[in-house]
């Protein structure tokens, strides 16, 4: 208990710059993404050009997810403890049952939060998880891109799956798996307002400001 | 305006006078080579070239037909210009096409067979339709030997092959689901071989024309891609090169047959146009002499060039595909409101149990 309200930088500013630029481009990219999937928007006349911009603004905006995703994943090499990669592989026994109290607990089967500065085993896994989708969306939308933009920039971040893949199933995935991320923002949002409100540390602040506040119960210090 | 091949090729030139002989005007000849280079992205320069070339040789060619709708050869009697189709036929010696040469029986497969003995890698086979494997390929026999079979022998022998169509370029719509044939592409059945695949549905006769026009230019087949088809015809998407394109990027659209945006000529992306997964130049050459190709006459793009487009660019009238495992009815969109609302649900019971939930303070136990 000797550390009870003890304030720890836990988030470094990469980490929370990267989340940021993450939420805005996964915002940007899916009401993009939908439009292009699905033009919901419909011009009055041919001078507009919103599919052009909605395809502008989707291919901007996935260059800087790429640049974000690469700056973060950098910082799991080189980051604090808790940026570290390492908290993407729960497989210890100990972070296994780790992993099964964080279950417990999101599903009202325990009322012991499980207490820790950085991502509990269950959230590194989810990130692992999460982190594989991205891949996913990168290498699937450079795919597509390349299609219209031949060159080996484009071939290497995902013009080489067209081998083997059918451009229509690419694209189907690559839509597909824009509704699990959105599912995921809620659960992640929802989740951190829970696990807030029941450990009292800070959380929700903590990705703005970096700094989370000690329980004294806490595993990772 | 002054080309050099007015030299080569001036009114009074010997090939000029066979080609009169054959109702061909000098002026047809020069469009069909000048044709020739811009579709084939050569500049003027090499026009003489082309002039000479198909002029001066004469290959023979037989063409071969298995699993198929003569789709293909219907499609190159109704070459775009008939003195191009006369030129076609009257510059290469087609020596053995089931549907239109008038030996039949045993006479035709010695016409065949003198080809495939006396020119051996000299001659260009084409072939049009799948080859069958199921079963020893008992699904398409002629004169008693296996599709296979008469492929590994003739293409085996020949200088190159060319496969026209989508059937003998990657299986067609004999090989879609469930495939009851075993049907293949001729690559695929025979490999080894040297070809060029010039898919489609059926393909366009102009890009058969240039590829052999090419070979006899330069003695070699065009430069092609990963499919083995030549960059020439299949380099670009339909969808680059739309003309409804414009529509597309200001966001007019197609929503219903028949509606305004439909007689405005709008872009049908939302009917299922698979323009941008379709490598093809239809939009520039065009059908039937440039009169004309799908998307002009307001019907989508089904991708007719693309490997397997009967499975992936299916439904023909839809954005997406359906979801594998699911009904048919299940869309992308459906799934995804679906969990969307699943999400939605889980997380308002969640916040409702805990509202209502006891207050202890047991977090520690």
């Amino acid at each position: 208990m000797a550390n009870e309200g003890k304030r720890i930088y836990a988030w470094e500013f990469p980490v929370r710059f990267t989340h940021w630029i993450n939420a805005l481009c996964i915002f940007a990219l899916s009401i993009t993404g939908f439009y292009i999937g699905n033009p919901f928007m419909y011009a009055i006349s041919s001078k507009q050009y919103i599919m052009g911009w909605m395809r502008f603004i989707h291919f901007v905006a996935a260059y800087m997810f790429l640049m974000s995703v690469i700056i973060r994943v950098y910082w799991a090499f080189v980051g604090n403890k808790y940026a570290c990669y390492k908290v993407w592989f729960p497989f210890s026994g100990e972070k296994m049952s780790e992993f099964v109290n964080a279950l417990k607990f999101y599903s009202f089967m325990s009322r012991k939060p499980p207490y820790t500065v950085g991502h509990h085993a269950l959230a590194g896994f989810t990130y692992l998880i999460v982190y594989m989708m991205f891949l996913f969306e990168i290498i699937s939308g450079f795919a597509l891109y390349s299609v219209n933009h031949k060159g080996a920039i484009w071939y290497a971040l995902g013009g080489w799956l067209t081998a083997s893949m059918a451009l229509q199933m690419i694209r189907l995935y690559h839509h597909l798996v824009m509704y699990v991320l959105l599912a995921f923002t809620l659960i992640h949002v929802y989740f951190a307002w829970y696990s807030d409100s029941r450990e009292k540390n800070g959380l929700m602040l903590s990705i703005f400001t970096g700094y989370k506040f000690l329980t004294g119960k806490e595993s990772d210090i | 305006m002054n080309f050099p091949s007015d030299d080569a090729l001036n009114e009074s030139s010997e090939t000029m006078e066979i080609l009169g002989h054959k109702g061909i005007s000098r002026r047809d000849f020069m469009k069909f080579c000048t044709g020739m280079a811009a579709l084939l992205s050569l500049p003027a320069s090499f026009i003489p070239k082309i002039a000479e070339a198909v002029s001066s040789k004469r290959p023979y060619v037989v063409w071969l037909e298995f699993q198929d709708c003569a789709g293909d050869s219907e499609s190159m009697l109704r070459a775009s210009k008939p003195t191009i189709a006369q030129i076609v036929l009257d510059v290469i010696s087609l020596d053995y096409h089931e549907t239109i040469m008038a030996p039949s029986g045993k006479q035709a497969e010695k016409s065949l067979m003198d080809v495939v003995n006396n020119q051996k890698g000299q001659y260009i086979a084409i072939v049009e339709g799948a080859i069958p494997l199921k079963d020893g390929g008992v699904y398409c026999c002629i004169g008693g030997k296996t599709a296979l079979d008469i492929a590994k022998e003739v293409c085996g022998n020949a200088a190159f092959t060319i496969n026209v169509g989508s059937c003998s370029s990657w299986g067609g719509i004999a090989s879609a689901k469930p495939n009851p044939t075993g049907a293949v592409g001729l690559g695929e059945a025979v490999p080894g071989i040297t070809y060029v695949n010039l898919p489609g549905c059926p393909m366009n006769v102009e890009n058969v024309t240039a590829t052999i026009v090419h070979y006899l230019t330069f003695g070699t087949l065009p430069a092609v891609d990963e499919r083995h088809r030549p960059y020439f015809a299949h380099g670009k998407t339909v969808h680059d090169n739309c003309e409804r394109r414009s529509h597309f990027d200001a966001g007019q659209f197609v929503r219903q047959w028949g509606d305004e945006g439909h007689r405005q000529g709008w872009c049908l992306y939302e009917m299922g146009c698979k323009g941008p997964i379709a490598h093809f130049n239809c939009p520039s050459i065009r059908w039937n002499g440039g009169t004309s190709w799908p998307v002009q006459g307001g019907h989508g793009c089904i991708a007719c060039a693309t490997d397997n487009n009967w499975d992936v660019a299916y439904p023909f009238y839809g954005r997406l595909p359906n979801v594998p495992g699911f009904g048919i009815e299940k869309t992308a969109d459906k799934i995804g409101a679906g969990l969307a609302a699943a999400t939605a649900a889980g997380l308002i019971l969640h916040g409702v149990g805990r509202a209502i939930s006891p207050k202890k303070d047991d977090d520690n136990k």
